[in-house]
């Protein structure tokens, strides 16, 4: 649940590469070699596998099945362990459903969850592509290497580590409060102002994140042919006509894909700095979908409830992310899975 | 790298220059300011942290009182050792089993490639959710165990992505040479394999130990004894929520001031990440991302 997902656009160009386009007529070629012998050469291979496989199937693939707690009226005590339990539970249908969806707290939290994602869509996400491309223009090798170094650093530490860092620059007794004071102003409460908290939140997303979002962009940036802003140029383009016509057309499959991601992940608006905050802003302002999830099960034990919430978010993800890739097709990008 | 400006790009303006060069050093300032001064306050004394007001800019003498007692007993060293613990073993659990898997799957047309290959990619459509997830965790005997901060989250499917995918470049004439030489598979992951792809693994190896440094979240879940939480969980419950540390065998009077004692636990937090943050960047931003989209 907290492991990194480092960056995400290997992950989806691997998704998009797979299975390899190449494979199937080289599949075809190759001369049949029975089941028995192709288990006697590749059983090594399996053998490798199998570990992480296991895990996987163990804590990835079984809590996806146990998701149909979801339509349970599960009760931790009715047996000696979940699996007991969980037996012992009795079925109630789609009950846990209609007892969310007639929840205001749930609206709640899917309102702020889906403002949040709006405002950092338009407030956080255009912050790299813009950096990428001032950063790409510093003619200095070194002078962008050193920039490189430090705005990538805060993608490595945890939410924890940044939230901190926060309360002690902005927060009541942090050192934006402390100059206030000294030069007679009265410092505004910005750490807890529930009214504020959207703004709050997208700056330490933009702090830890945006110089890490960079990467992709700067990637894409090198691989633009340097030929097409010559003709351009020569034909009279300036630097402006340059970056609209060449620049951003250039970045504009990456930027779709990220789109595609983070559409999909509409649902997700970094649980732990949430969780983290929530105490201190209150519900109102910084209860989120996951937060929710969490406050609702695993606090109280009411484990149907929540898990039926948490199916709702990954069902509405998943269809959010397949919708996002047709649309990405239907105008002409490659997006995220591709079509063989 | 073009050291110079293409001779048909025109003359930057100055105004241009002067916000470049505003947004840059903004940029940078924003992650120093913070840095530079928790560091500076859990190294102040107690008169400079009272002159500054609570954050000191300007360092007076340097006081390592914090660090003597955070390390001399008590919560916050048990904390790191916890912490460095997992780290450790996660890291050597993760790696293992990625680059396992990595290789077994690296050779299309090998039994069972594309069904293992879909389960792996599918965990990236497909997750479970907090309430399944914490149901199986503590169902298979792992509440309150160090073992749950490890285990769950052992495999990252991207990792082994990428890991995979730096061993499909390398030239297959060696490995086939190899198995024709009569090598089994494992001996050609080990010797020929593995001295090729250290810095992938360098890197990977890196993100992984990043990862169980940070782990806070499952530990809030699953940890229930004092003496097994990480050391991102005292920062929290020392700095976000403002309990007083406990450091037991000292009197209060002789302590030094808690501000510093806070921020020399952010300091412990933080020097692991940037001692390996060179190496993850040097490899890393070059080589593997880059590779994974020209790919």
């Amino acid at each position: 649940m907290s492991t990194e997902a480092p960056a995400a656009a290997g992950t989806s160009d691997e998704l998009a590469r797979s299975p390899d386009p190449a494979e199937p007529p080289r599949k075809r070629r190759r001369p049949r070699v029975p089941l028995r012998a192709r288990l006697r050469r590749d059983w090594p291979l399996l053998l490798m596998t199998a570990p992480a496989a296991l895990l996987l199937l163990v804590f990835h693939y079984l809590p996806t099945l146990g998701n149909v707690v979801a339509f349970q009226d599960y009760n931790p005590y009715a047996g000696d362990g979940p699996l007991s339990a969980f037996l012992a539970s009795e079925w109630i249908g789609f009950g846990n459903f209609n007892d969310l969806f007639g929840d205001p707290a749930f609206w709640d939290a899917l309102w702020n969850t889906l403002t949040i994602t709006v405002f950092q869509l338009v407030f956080f996400f255009p912050i790299p592509i813009a950096l990428a491309i001032l950063l790409n223009s510093v003619i200095s090798g070194k002078l962008r290497a050193f920039i490189q170094t430090i705005v990538y650093l805060p993608h490595f530490f945890s939410w924890v580590l940044v939230v901190t860092f926060f309360v002690q620059m902005l927060g009541g007794a942090g050192l934006l409060a402390q100059e206030l004071r000294q030069a007679g102003i009265e410092p505004p409460a910005i750490m807890t102002n529930p009214d504020t908290f959207i703004v709050l939140v997208t700056a330490e997303s933009v702090w830890k994140d945006a110089g890490w979002g960079m990467i992709v962009f700067l990637a894409a940036l090198a691989m633009i042919d340097p030929n097409l802003y010559e003709q351009s140029a020569v034909d009279g383009a300036g630097r402006w006509r340059r970056l609209w016509h060449v620049t951003l057309p250039g970045l504009r499959p990456v930027i779709v894909l990220l789109l595609i991601l983070r559409l999909g992940d509409a649902l997700s608006v970094g649980f732990e700095q949430f969780l983290l905050q929530r105490d201190a802003v209150g519900r109102d302002a910084a209860e989120v979908l996951d937060t929710f999830v969490y406050y609702q099960s695993i606090t109280t034990g009411n484990f149907g409830f929540g898990a039926a919430a948490g199916l709702f978010k990954a069902a509405v993800g998943l269809v959010l992310i397949l919708a996002a890739n047709k649309v990405a097709h239907m105008i002409g990008e490659r997006g995220l899975i591709s079509k063989q | 790298m073009s050291a110079q400006r293409a001779p048909w790009e025109e003359k930057p303006t100055a105004v241009g220059v002067a916000g470049k060069g505003a947004v840059l050093t903004v940029m940078a300032l924003v992650v120093l300011i913070p840095l530079w001064s928790v560091l500076v306050t859990s190294l102040s004394s107690r008169k400079t942290i009272n002159d500054a007001g609570g954050m000191v800019m300007v360092p007076k003498g340097i006081d390592a009182s914090a660090y003597v007692t955070i390390f001399s007993g008590g919560i916050v060293t048990r904390a790191l050792w916890v912490t460095t613990m997992v780290t450790v073993a996660g890291t050597l659990i993760s790696l293992t089993l990625t680059v396992l898997a990595a290789y077994g799957l690296s050779r299309p047309g090998s039994v069972g490639h594309r069904p293992l290959l879909f389960f792996f990619l599918l965990t990236f459509l497909i997750y479970p959710g907090l309430v399944p997830s914490y149901l199986v965790v503590t169902g298979v005997g792992l509440k309150d165990s160090l073992w749950a901060l490890i285990l769950p989250t052992a495999i990252s499917v991207f990792n082994l992505v990428v890991v995979r995918g730096f061993f499909q470049g390398l030239p297959q004439e060696l490995m086939d040479s190899a198995r024709i030489d009569g090598a089994g598979e494992f001996r050609i992951l080990w010797r020929i394999v593995l001295p090729l792809a250290r810095p992938v693994i360098a890197v990977v190896g890196l993100f992984y130990a990043v990862g169980y440094w940070n782990v806070w979240f499952n530990a809030l879940l699953y940890i229930d004894s004092n003496d097994k939480f990480p050391i991102q969980n005292i920062l929290r419950s020392m700095v976000i929520q403002g309990q007083s540390p406990n450091f037991s065998g000292q009197s209060v009077g002789s302590l030094p001031p808690t501000q510093a004692i806070k921020m020399a636990v952010v300091v412990v937090t933080v020097v692991p990440i940037v001692m390996v943050y060179p190496f993850i960047q040097r490899h890393f931003v070059k080589g593997v991302i880059v590779g994974a989209i020209k790919g």
